[in-house]
Parts: C-alpha cells; sequence; structure tokens
C-alpha cells in the first residue's frame, strides 16, 4: 500500500484546443482532507475527473490508491467515492432505491442491511420512500453523500458538495466529512468557499488550468504576500469605487458589510488609503483572508 | 408595453434563428427528410411492381408453348428465373419467397389446344402480398385471348370468336382471397416493434445523459456491456408485450391464419427486436439528447417502412433501392413473419431471412459498444 492516496503528476487537458488542465500535480497522503480551491472554470473538476477516471488525460500520469489513471479506472472506480457538482442521482427513484441500486452495482454483501444502515445514519428513515427528486437541496447532498460512502471507499472527492445548500446544512456537512476522515477516509474538496478550505488539512489552489499555490492556510496565505486593510461602518458602503483604482490597492471587495482592500505592498496600501484614513469608515489592519487571491492572481 | 411590437417579435426570430444554427441535427432533419422522401416516393416506389421472378415448369415444349411464355413475359411483368421439373421444387421457391409466381404448362398442352378443348395453364401466385401480384394477375387474364392469336389461324382458330383458346388458371397461394389485413397485421408486427424498440431504448440511455445521471454510472464500476444489457433486457420484455397484444388482435379481431410454428416466430421476433434494440442503443450514443434521440429514429424509420416491402411492394423498387431495403432489419422480418404465419414456413426457408438479422445484430451491438464512451470525453 502506498502512502499516498493521490499522486498525479504533468495531468493536461483540453476541451477542442482550449487548454482546461495544464500540468496540475497532486500528492495527496491518505488520511488527510484536502481542499482543492479555485474559481469557475479553472480546472478543479476535470482535474478531480480525471482522478477517478471519467476524463482520459491527453499527458501526464498518475495513480490514485495506487492504481494507474490511465489504465486501471476500474479498480479506481471500486475504491473511490465520487460526489459530482450537479446531483447525479435518480430523481425517480425513492431513496432507498436509489442507494439500492448504488449497493447492487458495487456487488455489496449484505445489501439490505448496509442501505438500511445507511438510511437510518442520514436521518431519513421515514421518507426513505420518497423521490429523490422531491427532497430540498440539502437532503439531496445528503443523500448523494451517503451513497458515495455506500461502498466504504477509500478516497472520496467531492466536486463542490455544498454549492447551494444552505450554511446550516454546510455545517453539518462538514461535521460528518471530519467525523469520516477520523475514520481513516482521503478526502479531497473542491470548492469556492475559503471558509470550508479553512477545514481542510491543506488546500491546493488552481487558477486557469494551474496550480499556483498549495500547503497549509496559513502558508497559502503567507506566500501570496497580500496585506488587507478592512473598511467598516457606514461610510464603507460608498468607498469600493474611489479606492478601487488607486495606486498599491489591487483589490477591493465587500465580505459582508465590510471593504476588504489588498495589495501586494503595505506602504503602497496605506498611502493609497490615508486620504480617507479619517474616515471614521476606516479600521485597522487584520490577517489576510486567501480568498482574496481569486482576483489578485 | 400590450400592443404588438415588431421589435420583440423580430428579437425572438433572431433568437430562434440562432438557436437553430446551434442544433445542427434539427437543421439536418429540415433540409433531409424532404430531400429523403422526395427520392424514396419519387424514383424508389413503385405501386406497379414489374420484372417479377418467375418459375415456369414446362412440360411439352412446342411452338405454341415458346409464343405463350414468350407473350407472358412480353407483358413485362413477369421474368423467367428459374426452370423447375417438380412440384415440390415449384412449392419450395415460392415458399421461401425466392419467386412470385410458378407457370405451369401440361404435357397435353399442345395436344388439346389443336383439338380446340382449351387447355389449361397454371399460374400460382405468391398472393401474401396482395398488393405487390395484383397488376400482373390482371395483365395475365387479358392474354388468354390475344396470346396465341398469331399462332391460331385458319383452321387451327378458335371455333367461336369470343370464346378464348386456352384457360390461364390462377390460384393465389398464401391468401386466396387476397384480404389485406392478412397481410398488413403480421406486418405491423414489425412496424410498431422497429418505432416502439429504437425510440424506447434511445430515450433511456440519452436520459441518463441529459440529466446528468451518465456521470454518476460512469463513476461506478460498469461495464458498457452491463449497461447496454441492462439497458436492452427489460424492453426486450415491453417487445414481447406489444407481440402479444398484436398477435392475440391479428387472431381474434382479423382471424388472420397461423400456420407456421410460434416457436420459429418467437425465435425470429427475439432477433428481430434484438436489431431494434442494438439500432436504439447506437443513437443513445450519438445524441446529446432525447430530442435528438427522436429525430434519429425517426430518421431511420421513415425509410424502414417505405423500403422494406411493408408500405410498398419490395420488388417493384429499382435496384439501389432494394439494396438499402435489404440492410434494414424490418425488410428482412416481414419476409419471415410473412412466411411462418401465412404460408406456414419451416426452419428451412425462414432461415435465409433470419441470418441478416444476426449479421445486423452483430454489426450494430459492435458499434453502439464501441461507441459507448466509457468516460465523459
Amino acid at each position: 500500500m502506498t502512502a499516498l492516496a493521490i499522486d498525479a503528476r504533468g495531468l493536461c487537458k483540453s476541451f477542442a484546443g482550449r487548454v482546461a488542465v495544464s500540468n496540475a500535480a497532486i500528492q495527496m497522503p491518505r488520511g488527510e482532507v484536502w481542499g482543492f480551491l479555485g474559481p469557475n472554470g479553472s480546472g478543479k473538476t476535470t482535474t478531480v475527473r480525471m482522478l477517478c477516471g471519467l476524463l482520459k488525460p491527453d499527458a501526464g500520469e498518475g495513480a490514485c490508491l495506487g492504481h494507474d489513471i490511465l489504465t486501471q479506472t476500474d479498480a479506481i472506480k471500486r475504491e473511490t467515492g465520487y460526489m459530482t457538482q450537479k446531483f447525479s442521482f435518480w430523481e425517480d427513484l425513492s431513496i432507498r432505491e436509489n442507494l439500492d441500486f448504488v449497493a447492487r452495482l458495487y456487488d455489496m454483501d449484505n445489501r439490505r442491511a448496509r442501505v438500511g444502515k445507511a438510511i437510518e445514519n442520514l436521518g431519513l428513515g421515514h421518507r426513505q420512500h420518497q423521490l429523490a427528486g422531491m427532497l430540498s437541496g440539502g437532503c439531496k447532498q445528503r443523500m448523494a453523500l451517503a451513497a458515495c460512502i455506500l461502498h466504504d471507499p477509500k478516497l472520496l472527492l467531492l466536486d463542490e458538495p455544498t454549492a447551494g445548500v444552505d450554511p446550516q446544512a454546510r455545517r453539518e456537512f462538514w461535521e460528518e466529512i471530519h467525523r469520516l476522515s477520523e475514520q481513516g477516509l482521503t478526502v479531497l474538496v473542491a470548492t469556492h468557499y475559503m471558509d470550508e478550505a479553512e477545514r481542510c488539512d491543506r488546500i491546493v489552489y488552481i487558477a486557469h488550468g494551474k496550480m499556483i499555490a498549495r500547503g497549509t492556510v496559513g502558508e497559502v496565505i503567507a506566500a501570496s504576500h497580500l496585506v488587507t486593510r478592512i473598511a467598516e461602518g457606514e461610510g464603507a458602503r460608498h468607498l469600493a469605487a474611489e479606492i478601487g483604482g488607486k495606486p498599491g490597492v489591487e483589490h477591493a471587495a465587500f465580505f459582508g458589510a465590510a471593504l476588504h482592500i489588498s495589495g501586494q505592498d503595505g506602504g503602497a496600501l496605506d498611502a493609497a488609503l490615508a486620504p480617507i484614513a479619517g474616515n471614521p469608515a476606516c479600521g485597522g489592519a487584520r490577517r489576510n483572508r486567501a480568498l482574496r487571491m481569486y482576483s489578485s492572481i | 408595453m400590450r400592443g404588438f411590437s415588431s421589435v420583440r417579435m423580430i428579437a425572438v426570430m433572431l433568437k430562434e434563428f440562432v438557436q437553430m444554427r446551434r442544433d445542427r441535427l434539427t437543421f439536418g432533419m429540415i433540409i433531409g427528410i424532404p430531400v429523403l422522401q422526395l427520392l424514396l416516393f419519387g424514383f424508389a416506389i413503385n405501386n406497379d411492381p414489374k420484372g417479377l421472378p418467375t418459375a415456369v415448369q414446362v412440360r411439352d415444349e412446342s411452338v405454341y408453348v415458346r409464343s405463350l411464355l414468350k407473350a407472358i413475359e412480353n407483358t413485362g411483368y413477369f421474368v423467367f428465373t428459374a426452370q423447375v421439373h417438380s412440384e415440390r421444387e415449384a412449392a419450395l421457391l415460392l415458399d421461401q419467397g425466392r419467386v412470385s409466381f410458378v407457370i405451369t404448362v401440361p404435357e397435353d398442352f399442345s395436344r388439346r389446344l389443336m383439338r380446340g378443348e382449351r387447355p389449361q395453364v397454371l399460374v400460382e401466385a405468391d398472393a401474401s402480398d396482395p398488393s405487390a401480384s395484383v397488376n400482373a394477375i390482371a395483365a395475365l387474364s387479358r392474354l388468354e385471348m390475344t396470346a396465341l392469336s398469331h399462332d391460331l389461324k385458319g383452321a387451327l382458330a378458335p371455333a367461336s370468336p369470343s370464346g378464348a383458346p386456352i384457360e390461364l388458371r390462377i390460384q393465389r397461394r398464401y391468401n386466396p382471397e387476397g384480404i389485406s389485413a392478412y397481410n398488413i397485421v403480421p406486418d405491423l408486427l414489425g412496424v410498431i416493434l422497429t418505432m416502439t424498440m429504437i425510440l424506447i431504448t434511445g430515450l433511456s440511455v440519452t436520459r441518463e445523459t441529459e440529466r446528468g445521471t451518465m456521470e454518476n454510472l460512469l463513476a461506478m464500476p460498469l461495464t458498457p456491456a452491463e449497461v447496454m444489457l441492462g439497458k436492452i433486457v427489460p424492453y426486450v420484455l415491453i417487445g414481447y408485450i406489444q407481440v402479444a397484444f398484436t398477435l392475440l388482435g391479428a387472431r381474434f379481431v382479423f382471424h388472420v391464419p397461423m400456420l407456421g410454428s410460434m416457436w420459429l416466430l418467437a425465435l425470429a421476433l427475439a432477433l428481430f427486436i434484438a436489431a431494434n434494440l442494438s439500432v436504439g442503443f447506437t443513437f443513445s450514443t450519438l445524441a446529446r439528447n432525447q430530442l435528438q434521440a427522436m429525430q434519429m429514429t425517426f430518421f431511420f424509420f421513415l425509410p424502414s417502412i417505405l423500403l422494406s416491402g411493408f408500405m410498398f411492394p419490395f420488388r417493384g423498387m429499382p435496384g439501389w433501392a432494394q439494396s438499402i431495403g435489404e440492410i434494414l432489419p424490418l425488410t428482412h422480418f416481414l419476409r419471415a413473419v410473412r412466411g411462418i404465419l401465412l404460408k406456414g414456413n419451416g426452419w428451412v426457408e425462414v432461415w435465409p431471412h433470419l441470418w441478416p438479422l444476426l449479421i445486423f445484430l452483430t454489426l450494430v451491438s459492435t458499434l453502439a459498444l464501441s461507441r459507448y464512451r466509457r468516460t465523459l470525453d
């Protein structure tokens, strides 16, 4: 058994001449939870699909759970759980029928009992005969997760699992991920959300098909050399347009009511902000948040 | 805001054109269907088939017989393709559908002709497809008077000018009364199955793609053969249910004769259903959505009903159209089902219609399996 759950190098993939992923590499140890961070269209989904055998890389090589991603995709599929970005279970089957179908595909023994247990864990025992299409977004996503881990995979690949799910359900979802991780499951989560990435052991940041940063959340933030000032208060809402184009300001965006103003050069940033420093809306420097990288890269 | 605005209407119009241009297949259908229909109806379809293969059994070689046969051939409806020497041989050719007519001239034909005894010539016609033989039979009946008029002059001239010198006895085999339901109802079996089987498999696979569940199927350990068989077998059963209804209707409502073995029919049906399902599966690997799968089905269905001999006599079509028809499973199935139900054909006579289905099934399934993508590429 290799120590790495995922060990891929030089993965490239283009669609009709458009490069989706170029030269991606991931070396991910077993048992960790990794965040795969990047904006829409950055190549997260393509990379995940290449890892689980759904897409054939144009170039590159790698292994997933010790199986070659080019030639041993069947073995990978048996030991991996992959949760697609869009809900991809059968909406015209009930919860139980969906899980039952998956269990049969993996040729599981004790099928009835294991499906029953999964439904019980989901807390959907009383709704097991409801059609999956009738479930709320949060329930669908929990059902999808239950179906993906039904066959006790060693590696779980989640592609934006919490898109369109309310904050409460997101929190519960992550608690479940950590529970699974403690049981030894390796989890790679593609996500847009920095707060989710912060719950991961490490993050890999991808943009325009290229992996540009990796490490713990702290390391990635430090490597970005960004300094951020935060403006809060009543006047903050009107500041964004005023500050946006000034030298030293690379990015200004709101998070909640607070305007986060970032740049790589702290001195220049402060100089730019000096004229409005007297403004009661402006607060002090705060710690960086990596989300800023979205537009700074 | 309530009034009609040409700007808004034009906006919708432009959007339609843009979408039409994006959907190449629909655009292809808009152009392709009229062209296809024009070609098929204009060139391929012929309600008055000529040159029908005919076997002759001549037991009396004489100048009169030669003139008679010449006259028959000159109508244009008959082409002598075989010389047979026994009833059995003749019956086999008719049973297999290799000839449409058998003309038997008895040994005492010339003698009785000269005695003015109005000798009979037996014409057995394959009436399992009445529309194919009706004009040819009509042409024959005119020949009684005229065929030998050059040879019978002077003393041999018929005693009374109104009476014909010979009698052409026409025997319609397999469907003596020419009841069209006998021919159409078994055929419908093939047409219904072609339509529904292709459509239903085409849709069932494209539905997975369209709803995004295909990605999930592919992410799980499933082989293409498992998916294909798993998708096809339920519809084979549906196909048999359709068959059961059609056959019950044929038997009890239309009183269609069912002479042959039902086991043989079940075998022919199994091959035919599987062949159609494999076409549907192939379409589903090509189509990007359910609408496209439906359009492809229609594109296959049209030549199937026009060129298979269902709507128009197969032998009336020109060579190129017959070659296309020979590729279609429906053509062979129609021959098999007519043979089994109306002619009481057995294994030997039906086998020539079954192996083409088998080849079709093998080729198309191979194509379907090779086209089935195991990845999302």
